[in-house]
């Protein structure tokens, strides 16, 4: 069904592009060991939030909840918010409880580090970590990162530096965003060969895709121990992924490793997500630099053989147009991936409201594209769809979550998944987007959906290329 | 978490391990809703607490009032157009999720279920106030898609705010000229998405309902009242009711229109699938309306037929009766071969049942047809009479949650109200047995002894997966993976993880294939090393 629509802006959103900012601190708090993340609000937040987590990552997702009743939301939520987080404590005995408030705690003004500091900021061994991540500000990755910074905030205070010295080995800290348990396990395994220890925040790699369980697991293993972040201030560098949250953070916004930076004086190199030949250079020559050590070879043929897997597969996608969604720092640095296979991102729109998201991909991109591109803060699907069905000329791909599929489905334009929500295939959060052996994934990925497409509109069926 | 257990449970140590691991306040409440079914002569089972706020802190697998007002019962009807009014997550959320399937005559007939209308607060809205921006919304909608109708949906910060949505709606309702309605379901009301249920209902009934008083032209007219058409249950369920000649005026929700509603008092009788979120509309509509209304089940092939019959024999009709059975003798013989070679794979496994305000109760219809027992089940949302009849309504304690919910007091139409029945047609069919608005409730179709949770936390499911170790498990997406985990087998019967319909007498057919390749698939015996399951490693692989 289509209709006419006017071209004018629109008040309301339809088909979001974008989730909510407590989803973003939900995840965050998956990737610490033996972490339960709370949600001070009513239960359906929980509930929403958990599905459509576990619908993604195809995994158990544990959110507690306030369960704020109407009584709750009149009086206000501090009985049941110390309720929730005494018998979180007890049922699961986690190292830390997550605490992320929601549109509702927010707009009656709960107050809750007051309500924490009532509690000692921690209860029998469990610590209390609050982030405020009222939904109607910012979106899921506001939220994310916000939590990390909550994190780290908690366990380095500036006043409680710990007396340990790396003597020999110097750990890295890396902060690398919402990404995929491939990216993840990929840049872990990256510290690994530069035989550099790396303390990564927040970590769901293995929490969020584990084995069967021998016996039951109240709470997956896996994650960052809050030991090691405990110990994130003696760290020789962090590094932060994230063009806009680079240029959040010269604005003055707090980032984990901004707080580092501050407190402790350590050095934070920030950098777009490393997706592509240009970006992983860089970040492999900030690791060599930061770690004093050289590239391990290996990493030198990854690139050459990405580099041969370019240049055969040009002819497929040279010129080609692509229309590309999603949060902010995710579709820069793939819009930077693109455009050196020599893909242009026609559309690059996302649900965001940084106001930087033009800057951080005029930074990325050559200029020589820059004329070519429609860059959208703010979109929804609606809006994208609709700026996608005038381009002059049709977009030949469109790369982004599922949500975008509907979209994809009346254009009659293949649609590449990558991203967060996966809803409708299997292995979403397996997808490697990073390093050159992500770009290579990608690149294969990309090239194969052009072939398939031209393969089934051809009349005759060829199975040559 | 393998090798079957042999000796028989005790429910009630289970029961008291269980409580043993929360504080006083938690366990004494746990205790009155973890119960051990027994049946007595008189056909009375003991009490279960239900329908009370979940404990802060326990991980519950309920959802809110928003979900079951806007995702339940609104998410299916597809020529709405559906506007949340809040913060941008709860209307993505519930963005087509659901899976209940629609099929507009045209692809140029109304479609809105695939879109996610939002108002998207931001700060501003909080602090000033959120009707303005919802009232450009509804403009804006009526706009681009000139929809027969617009409702709002209110999130947890509008009633906080104070921003007006009746108002709104009717001041849009008077300037557009078409039906625009909202819905106070903030999440926060209720104990449950069964409140948001009861709010969806009310507001469709005093809105809608009565609209339109055309006639179909058919000579057996009934609602399906509780059918959402989960992976196209009701569109199996039309098809045998079409069969037998019997036509469905409205549907709430299953494939539904707005059209269907406004018509739906035009029909001779409700048929009710799902008891939990729609009794009371049954109730109104024969208050207010006079049509009379019935129990009914198509899940399970004896169900349907049974439920068949029993609409047939409503209508006193020979015809119609003889069609019913003609049907029945038609379809039935293809299930019963079905269901012998299932069953002889099947016979004597266990399952458990936590999911809905009725599908706990349904599906253990089918379990049963192909020799399977059930030995635990629960509700996620359900009241006491859900789970023991309703002969326990008028002892039914109304708390503080459920009284803010709106029970609308409804009185007889003075022009549209027409009795289906006289009194002594009804006594008449009620002296032969037949019942009318009766529900029996799970539990005294449950063996005694088995074991009746309601609200089922993660931490007791877990308990019971490795005290019973069951054949499998059937729940929704947010118990899947730590089930399947746990080395059993999960069926969603939310969703029906893509698969469906399971409804009627096609459906019965999916479902025994479906649990025979759930409860015997070869991929459960790779989830552990071969030696861990058998000391001594035999020479043959158990899937060989």
């Amino acid at each position: 069904m289509t209709k006419e629509r006017p071209s004018k802006p629109y008040t309301a959103t339809q088909n979001a592009c974008k989730m909510c900012t407590p989803l973003g601190a939900a995840l965050a708090f998956h990737g610490i060991e033996r972490s339960v993340p709370l949600l001070h609000g009513s239960q359906g937040c929980a509930t929403y939030m958990r599905r459509y987590l576990i619908s993604h990552f195809k995994e158990p997702v544990d959110i507690a909840s306030s369960n704020f009743s109407e009584e709750t939301a009149v009086f206000g939520g501090g009985a049941n918010l110390k309720q929730a987080i005494e018998n979180v404590a007890r049922q699961y005995s986690p190292s830390m409880i997550g605490i992320a408030t929601t549109c509702l705690s927010e707009t009656i003004g709960d107050d809750v580090p007051m309500i924490l500091a009532g509690m000692g900021a921690s209860i029998k061994g469990t610590s209390l970590v609050h982030v405020s991540t009222p939904s109607y500000t910012g979106t899921h990755m506001d939220g994310f990162h916000q939590a990390v910074a909550a994190v780290v905030d908690r366990f380095n205070p500036a006043d409680k530096r710990i007396g340990y010295k790396p003597k020999k080995k110097k750990t890295v800290n890396l902060f690398p965003g919402m990404i995929s348990n491939a990216d993840i396990r990929h840049l872990k395994e990256i510290f690994e060969t530069f035989h550099t220890p790396c303390t990564v925040l927040p970590d769901y790699s293995e929490r969020l895709e584990g084995p069967s369980w021998q016996e039951y697991q109240p709470i997956q293993e896996g994650g960052t121990p809050i030991s090691v972040i405990e110990k994130m201030n003696v760290a020789v560098h962090s590094l932060e992924f994230g063009a806009v949250l680079a240029l959040n953070a010269d604005k003055g916004v707090d980032t984990a490793g901004g707080i580092l930076k501050d407190r402790f004086d350590i050095p934070c190199t920030r950098m777009p997500i490393p997706m592509g030949v240009k970006a992983t250079d860089r970040f492999f020559e900030t690791l060599s630099e930061v770690t004093g050590k050289p590239v391990p070879e290996r990493y030198q043929k990854e690139k050459w053989r990405l580099v041969d897997a370019y240049v055969d597969g040009n002819k497929y996608v040279s010129q080609k147009k692509a229309v590309i969604y999603g949060e902010e720092d995710f579709v820069v640095s793939l819009a930077g991936f693109l455009s050196e296979i020599g893909i242009i991102p026609v559309i690059c729109a996302t649900g965001g409201k940084s106001g930087l998201f033009r800057q951080a991909l005029e930074q990325t991109l050559p200029e020589t594209v820059w004329d070519q591109m429609q860059i959208h803060d703010n979109m929804d699907f609606t809006r994208i769809e609709e700026r996608a069905a005038a381009l002059p000329d049709p977009p030949d791909l469109i790369i982004g979550n599922s949500k975008g599929y509907a979209m994809a489905r009346r254009l009659n334009v293949p649609l590449v998944r990558a991203g967060f929500p996966i809803h409708d295939r299997v292995g979403g959060s397996r997808i490697l987007h990073i390093g050159y052996k992500g770009a290579q994934n990608l690149f294969d990925t990309i090239v194969n959906a052009i072939l398939e497409k031209r393969q089934s509109d051809s009349s005759v069926g060829y199975s040559y290329m | 978490m393998t090798g079957k257990r042999t000796e028989p449970i005790d429910p009630e140590k289970l029961k008291k391990e269980i409580l043993a691991k929360y504080p006083a306040k938690v366990a004494r409440k746990r205790a009155k809703q973890i119960v051990t079914n027994t049946i007595d002569d008189a056909g009375d089972v003991p009490q279960v607490q239900a329908n009370v706020r979940t404990v802060p802190g326990i991980i519950t697998q309920r959802g809110c009032s928003y979900a079951g007002c806007k995702g339940v019962i609104l998410g299916p009807t597809r020529d709405i157009v559906n506007i949340t009014h809040g913060p941008i997550g709860c209307g993505y959320y519930s963005w087509l999720t659901r899976r209940n399937q629609t099929k507009p005559p045209t692809d140029q007939d109304e479609n809105y279920m695939t879109y996610c209308f939002s108002t998207d607060m931001q700060d501003e809205d909080i602090v000033f106030g959120g009707e303005k921006k919802l009232k450009a919304a509804i403009q804006e909608a009526y706009d681009i898609f000139k929809p027969k109708a617009i409702s709002i949906f209110s999130t947890c910060p509008v009633g906080l705010i104070g921003d007006d949505v009746h108002a709104v709606a009717r001041e849009m309702k008077a300037k557009l000229g078409i039906n625009i309605f909202g819905f106070s379901c903030e999440g926060y009301r209720g104990v449950s998405q069964s409140a948001g249920h009861h709010i969806a209902n009310n507001g469709i009934f005093s809105h809608v309902v009565g609209e339109d008083d055309s006639v179909m032209d058919a000579e057996y007219k009934i609602n399906l009242l509780g059918e959402y058409n989960i992976g196209g249950d009701g569109f199996e369920i039309d098809r045998i009711l079409e069969k037998c000649g019997i036509s469905v005026v409205s549907t709430f929700s299953g494939n539904s229109t707005y059209d269907q509603f406004a018509n739906s008092h035009t029909a001779d009788l409700n048929t009710v699938m799902c008891h939990r979120s729609i009794n009371y509309v049954a109730d109104m509509m024969e208050e207010k309306y006079g049509i009379p209304w019935i129990k009914i089940n198509f899940i399970g092939a004896k169900s349907t037929a049974k439920s068949l019959r029993k609409i047939a024999a409503y209508f006193e009709d020979e015809a119609l009766m003889k069609r019913v059975e003609d049907v029945i003798s038609e379809e039935l013989p293809e299930i019963e071969a079905k269901r012998l070679e299932v069953k002889e794979r099947c016979e004597g496994k266990t399952a458990m049942l936590f999911v809905g305000g009725s599908r706990a109760h349904h599906y253990q219809e089918l379990f049963k047809e192909i020799g399977m027992t059930v030995v635990s089940a629960g509700y996620e949302f359900a009241h006491r009479d859900d789970y023991e009849g309703r002969k326990v309504i008028p002892d039914i304690k109304i708390d503080a949650d459920s009284r803010n919910i709106e029970e609308l007091t409804v009185e007889k139409d003075p022009d549209k109200f027409k009795a289906r029945k006289t009194e002594e047609e009804i006594k008449a069919l009620e002296d032969s047995g037949y019942a009318f608005k009766d529900y029996k409730g799970m539990m005294p179709e449950m063996d005694n002894g088995t074991l009746v949770i309601d609200d089922v936390t993660q931490f007791e499911t877990e308990t019971l997966l490795e005290m019973y170790k069951p054949d499998i498990y059937c729940a929704g997406i947010k118990e899947k993976y730590a089930i399947q985990k746990s080395g059993i087998p999960m069926k969603q019967l939310h969703s029906y993880d893509a698969g469906g319909p399971y409804a009627g007498f096609r459906g019965a057919i999916n479902f025994y294939e479906e649990i025979d390749r759930l409860v015997n698939a070869n991929v459960w015996q790779y989830l552990e090393a071969p030696w861990q399951a058998a000391p001594q490693l035999s020479a043959k692989y158990a899937w060989e």
